[in-house]
């Protein structure tokens, strides 16, 4: 499947990447590899066949509802980037 | 404004996307606390918070109140379950992804039946009720040059409840919400409330011309925090869709915020112009398989529907449909009232008590039905005094049940002795009385046989007064009539 520059922008759009030119036609050639590899998959007759959703035959891998462990409050907020006593802050998302 | 002649050629569509929060004690697929009303950010867990090497967990429950409400909509429960990651980036979405239902949501179809002012009944088709988690909360305040966010509601477990667009009115919409939160409240699964947001609803509004089959293009209304609201934002996007159509403007497939202040939506301009979840199965969660053995347990322990209950009101209790309606206003008001009716057979004085006395004073002191300080025996029990004639229904309401409610240990029996309010339904007792207005009243009584019959009012007030509003008005007019009729 050869991917197009468009293709690759959209992504990288949707990833949060950024590419320069020369960046870009680098990913546009990988990926189109990467889906041209995948894609011998297709030759597999898969008719009838449930998709795979997950890798492990187990279903209802369940929880009660109950409370357990959670961080501290100091905890949580001490990765961030940004914060104040309260809240994680971020660049303003709405105008 | 649009004259009525224009807003006439065309028909308002409209489809509800209504969003539930569980009552869970944890959260949809990590331990940490749902409490509504914490300081910001303490009920987080690795989870929650996005970082690596963490996995999540169904909460049984939460996949048990989904399917509840299913059952109440009359959908078809999806027996094997997977997830989905829903795919965007937004600050108050730690992971990156959501995990929600994309194919197979747990619930296919079903409907909601709504009684519109006039007494119509409508069927509102759902298409689907799916499973997944809240976002956090994200503050945009004045002044301030970031966002803040609180990520204690991230993770809360949410039911997606979404209608086909079913509804030509914004009263059909108003209906459908309420009989929703109606249903939640019944099944004890969400406590409804959209002014806390626990209840959120979006609305996908567009137009065409009467007649027409082809649907308009649709705007998705968001951020309307009370039933009103919505209603208010449907009617006015109808007739801002009319106005760019009557204008030639073409309508935008968009996304617009309702501004309660104004009445008016705006279109939301997020830096997030490009929409694209690329949903794929979330590898992280196993199959839920919901058995036959699961289902039937869960059906066993459904609550009485508010349409089962009115259904009974009116077919079993012979009450009339408005009776019935407010009396399934509430849940805890229906129970007690279905219990009240296991000690009464009267069930329209049960009725009246509860629409008036009962109500009035839950109203008047803010109080829930759990709070009421008579039981539904002794109200019972104050409905066999009018049934045995012993006062009337305006006394029972008006002097024996004030007493009641201020006085727990004495009986309305005692009550209405101690009071000297046992009506005087013997003919011995009354006749005397009955005797005396007459003799007082020789004018009158001479018009009444001469043909003003209306006078009889008038007497019965006299007997009534006499009698210290203890006469039994069925025997007083028997014997006012056996009198002046003869």
């Amino acid at each position: 499947m050869k991917v197009d520059l468009n293709t690759v922008k959209k992504i990288a759009h949707l990833a949060r990447l950024e590419f320069d030119e020369a960046g870009a036609e680098k990913i546009k050639n990988d990926m189109t590899q990467i889906l041209d590899w995948v894609e011998q998959l297709n030759e597999v007759d898969t008719e009838g066949i449930e998709p795979l959703t997950t890798m492990s035959s187990e279903v209802n891998v369940l929880r009660e509802d109950e409370e357990g462990e959670h961080l501290s409050h100091d905890r949580a907020l001490s990765n961030a980037p940004q914060k104040d006593s309260d809240y994680f802050r971020v660049p303003k998302v709405l105008e | 404004m649009l004259s009525a002649e224009i807003k006439d050629k065309y028909e308002l569509v409209v489809g509800l996307e209504v969003h539930a929060q569980l009552i869970t004690k944890s959260k949809m697929y990590a331990t940490d606390s749902t409490e509504y009303g914490s300081l910001p950010n303490t009920q987080v867990s690795v989870l929650t918070l996005g970082h690596p090497g963490t996995l999540p967990k169904v909460n049984r429950k939460a996949v048990e109140f989904a399917i509840k409400m299913g059952l109440a909509c009359n959908s078809e429960i999806t027996r094997k379950n997977i997830f989905a990651r829903k795919n965007y980036f937004y600050p108050d979405l730690p992971k990156g992804y959501q995990i929600t239902q994309d194919k197979g949501p747990i619930c296919v179809g079903g409907e909601v039946p709504v009684t519109l002012a006039d007494g119509v009944k409508k069927s509102i088709a759902l298409t689907r009720i799916h499973m997944e988690e809240d976002a956090g909360k994200s503050m945009h305040l004045a002044g301030e040059v970031d966002t803040l966010v609180d990520f204690n509601r991230a993770g809360v477990p949410l039911i997606e409840i979404v209608s086909e667009p079913d509804m030509r009115s914004s009263e059909e919409a108003y209906a459908f919400l309420v009989e929703v939160k109606k249903l939640v409240r019944y099944l004890d699964i969400c406590d409804g409330n959209m002014e806390e947001g626990s209840l959120r609803c979006d609305a996908n509004i567009s137009i065409r011309l009467k007649g027409a089959e082809e649907l308009g293009k649709k705007v998705e209304v968001k951020n309307m925090n009370s039933f009103r609201n919505v209603s208010r934002a449907i009617e006015h996007e109808f007739e801002r869709q009319i106005d760019l159509m009557e204008k030639g403007v073409e309508i935008i497939s968009e996304t617009r915020t309702f501004d309660a202040t104004t009445g008016t939506t705006a279109s939301m301009r997020t830096k997030e112009d490009l929409n694209d979840y690329r949903y794929f199965p979330e590898p992280d969660l196993s199959p839920v398989v919901v058995s036959e053995e699961w289902l039937e347990s869960i059906k066993i322990a459904m609550p009485s529907l508010p349409r089962e209950l009115h259904h009974k009101f009116v077919h079993e209790f012979g009450l009339p449909e408005y009776d019935a309606g407010v009396l399934t206003d509430s849940k805890e008001i229906a129970l007690f009232f279905e219990t009240l009716c296991t000690h009464t057979n009267n069930y329209k004085a049960a009725s009246n008590l509860m629409m008036g006395p009962v109500k009035s004073y839950l109203n008047e002191l803010t109080l829930h039905i759990e709070d009421f300080p008579i039981s539904p025996e002794k109200l019972a029990s104050l409905i066999a005094l009018i049934d045995d004639g012993k006062v009337s229904f305006s006394v029972a309401s008006q002097k024996v049940y004030p007493e009641m409610l201020q006085n727990k240990d004495k009986t309305p029996l005692e009550i209405a002795q101690q009071l000297n309010l046992i009506q005087e339904s013997d003919e011995g007792s009354l006749k005397p009385i009955v005797d005396s207005v007459l003799a007082e009243n020789e004018a009158k009584v001479a018009e009444y046989k001469s043909g003003k019959k209306g006078l009889m009012g008038m007497f019965m007030g006299q007997v009534m007064k006499k009698s210290q509003g203890k006469a039994d008005p069925k025997v007083a007019t028997k014997l006012l009539s056996e009198i002046l009729d003869n």
